[in-house]
């Protein structure tokens, strides 16, 4: 293995996000970190309003205006990109990081045609001309899967079904050859009977270019199908990180034990649903400690007081003060 | 979308009989025509003379069927003061006040659209909050005060331009036009200003609201997180969102600047159609009254057919029976 594959294609390090309001300042994200490899699958879950969301917004430098990174980096390939410049960062965006949003109808502009949409952002980061622009986007539907794609090019938005305008929306993002796809639920908004099929399809896609994915989503059956590892977030924090097969298997985490039971095992027999009592804090009411604190049934006193950082259990890593090897005779 | 321009039509001509029929009704309600025409000394064998001849004993659907059927072909009567052909007395007018208000709107519209994106794009910039203040003033301001203040300003006090009139016409056949002599361009530069004003602000600030709300929209931070450059966001994706319902509401105001034009027209003594309204109004001249109601009411319907088909050209989404159109 050569030195340059040895660097994830995204780092993030301590990345910190603050919405700031009259009232307050809310923290979004504190301290998150983790790193995506080449070629990786990272799936990214937690309750709603756990930052995930805001982790894709703070990498592709697109967070809206009352919030700001207040701290930490992100590094693409090993160079920063969080302190670039807003045209040095457009010029990242779209040709570098490619991001697919969750709701299909709402993600295209419905006044244009689709070859408009798709040759402008292939122009906008090549230096193709019209006519071969336009048969890279030809083609690119037709990877996506979007039947006579020559024909449907000229079409308008709401000419396709949901699911076809997430091929679309896919086509979009990947039509510069980006490292690395952010995709925020990518198939919350659409039909059961083709989630499946557009989740494969992102997976085909990006290991045959070998683009990584930073995959966000609430079905846990996705995730273990899907991604590579997987990082459980937790009220703007990580909680556990890990191979999927070892968190989804036998998490470690008191949160990621609870998230986890929800899903059915693959060997088939429906195990016990672990309810989790109360909800995750507001930001505005985030306890001090471990954030997880007030819903944890293996809470003692050192988790009321000092925040659990990440540490390395195996393969993984688990914010979690039972996993702190001088707390070993409470953890056992 | 052919059932779309139709229902528009429908919608027209159903606003044009209704009013038609409220015009119609003037006749009988305000004042006596026949006591109108022939004066109180006539003889009562002259009125009912007059009456017959009138159809005015004929039965009142067939009487309105008349009064729209002659209404259609341009045949609004006579003018009760004038003894003039109602029509020619319309058309004779009608020069003035198109050209004051198609350069009215024209400035609004241009003017009203270049300030709102602006004051979207800079929203925080204080040029951008100036003008937003300033155009508070403008909504709360009434016409006449802005009409009168230009004249103070202009006219009396620089002497610039002329505070009454339409300056020197040219005739193209039977349209007079001010806009091919210099003092009939310097007389247009007051009243387009001040009737304009009113439409400008509300436009400006409904393209802003619009717009900021556009930019908020998914396809927006899609086409961020696609690297598309902000200008273009903001001219090629935001600003074509923006029209359409700017569009929809900017256009029935524009109908509004010709009902406007009356106030207009009166402080800068003005020899257009809202002239001649306000003088028929004066003396009860029935038949230019019901004839500038009708011109109004075909003026509004007019602007909101095109609205409509303007808004077929903005949104695809209208254009059904498009050849690509998915199953
Ligand atoms: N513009 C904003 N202003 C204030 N707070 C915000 C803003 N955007 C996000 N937040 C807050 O940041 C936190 C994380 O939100 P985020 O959208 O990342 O959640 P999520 O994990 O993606 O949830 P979901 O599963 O519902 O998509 C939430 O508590 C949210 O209230
Ligand atoms: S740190 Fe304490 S409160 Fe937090 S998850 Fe671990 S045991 Fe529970
Ligand atoms: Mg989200």
């Amino acid at each position: 293995m050569t030195v340059k594959e040895a660097v994830p294609v995204l780092s993030v390090r301590d990345l910190t996000v603050e919405f700031v309001t009259r009232r307050a300042t809310l923290r979004a994200l504190d301290r998150v970190s983790f790193d995506v490899a080449r070629g990786e699958v990272l799936g990214v879950v937690g309750e709603s309003g756990a930052g995930k969301s805001v982790t894709g917004s703070a990498i592709i430098g697109l967070i809206d205006p009352p919030g700001r990174i207040a701290g930490g980096e992100v590094l693409l390939s090993g160079a920063r990109i969080d302190d670039l410049p807003q045209e040095a960062m457009r010029k990242v965006r779209g040709k570098r990081i490619g991001m697919i949003f969750q709701d299909p109808l709402t993600s295209l502009n419905p006044l244009y045609r689709i070859s408009e949409q798709l040759i402008e952002t292939i122009r906008v980061h090549t230096d193709l001309d019209a006519a071969q622009a336009r048969a890279r986007a030809i083609a690119l539907l037709d990877e996506v899967g979007i039947p006579a794609p020559e024909r449907r090019i000229d079409s308008y938005p709401h000419e396709f079904s949901g699911g076809m305008r997430q091929r679309v929306v896919i086509a979009l993002a990947l039509c510069a050859e980006p490292e690395f796809i952010i995709a925020d639920e990518p198939t919350t908004a659409l039909d059961v009977s083709v989630q499946a099929q557009i989740i494969a399809l992102i997976k085909r896609l990006c290991k045959e270019r070998g683009t990584s994915v930073m995959l966000v989503t609430h079905d846990m059956g996705v995730i273990a199908e899907t991604a590579d590892r997987v990082a459980v977030m937790y009220a703007g924090r990580i909680a556990e990180i890990g191979p999927v097969r070892e968190v989804v298997k036998q998490p470690l985490h008191p949160y990621a034990k609870g998230l986890m039971g929800a899903i059915p095992s693959l060997e088939g027999e429906a195990k016990r649903l672990v309810q989790i009592p109360g909800t995750m804090p507001r930001l505005s009411a985030i306890p001090p400690g471990c954030a997880f604190n007030p819903r944890c049934s293996q809470a003692f006193s050192r988790c009321h007081v000092e925040r659990p950082e990440l540490i390395a259990v195996g393969d993984r890593k688990v914010a979690c003060h039972l996993y702190d090897e001088s707390n070993a005779e409470i953890a056992a | 979308m052919l059932a779309y321009i139709l229902r528009s039509l429908m919608q027209g001509i159903i606003v044009m009989l209704a009013v038609a029929f409220i015009a119609f009704s003037m006749f009988r309600f305000v004042g006596d025509p026949v006591v109108n025409m022939l004066g109180q000394e006539a003889t009562l064998q002259d009125r009912a003379e007059l009456t017959e001849r009138l159809g005015l004993n004929d039965p009142v659907p067939l009487q309105f069927a008349r009064f729209v059927a002659d209404a259609a072909q341009g045949d609004f009567g006579i003018s009760y003061r004038q003894g003039r052909k109602v029509s020619s007395l319309i058309l004779e007018r009608l020069p003035a006040t198109v050209e004051l208000a198609v350069l009215s709107a024209i400035f609004a519209f241009v003017t009203g659209i270049a300030l709102g994106v602006y004051a979207a794009i800079r929203r925080d910039g204080w040029i951008a909050n100036l003008v937003m203040a300033l155009s508070l003033i403008g909504v709360s301001l009434p016409t006449f005060l802005i009409g009168i203040g230009l004249i103070y300003i202009f006219a009396v006090e620089l002497r610039w331009l002329p505070s009454f009139g339409r300056g020197d016409t040219v005739a193209l056949g039977w349209w007079t036009t001010g806009l091919l002599t210099t003092s009939g361009l310097k007389s247009l530069v007051m009243p387009v200003l001040t009737l304009g004003f009113l439409q400008l602000t509300l436009i400006m600030r409904l393209v802003r609201s619009e717009m900021l709300e556009v930019m908020r929209a998914d396809f927006i931070r899609f086409a961020r997180a696609r690297g598309i450059p902000e200008r273009r966001i903001e001219f090629r994706h935001a600003l074509r969102n923006t029209l359409i319902p700017v569009i929809t509401i900017a256009g029935v105001q524009l109908g509004g600047v010709v009902a406007f034009a009356i106030v207009t027209e009166t402080v800068f003594q003005w020899p257009g159609l809202g002239a001649l309204f306000v003088n028929a109004v004066q003396f009860v001249d029935v038949p230019v009254m019901s004839a500038y109601l009708l011109f109004v009411a075909f003026v509004f319907v007019l602007t909101s057919l095109i609205v409509d088909l303007v808004y077929i050209g903005l949104d695809p989404r209208l254009r059904t029976g498009n050849p690509a159109m998915a199953k």
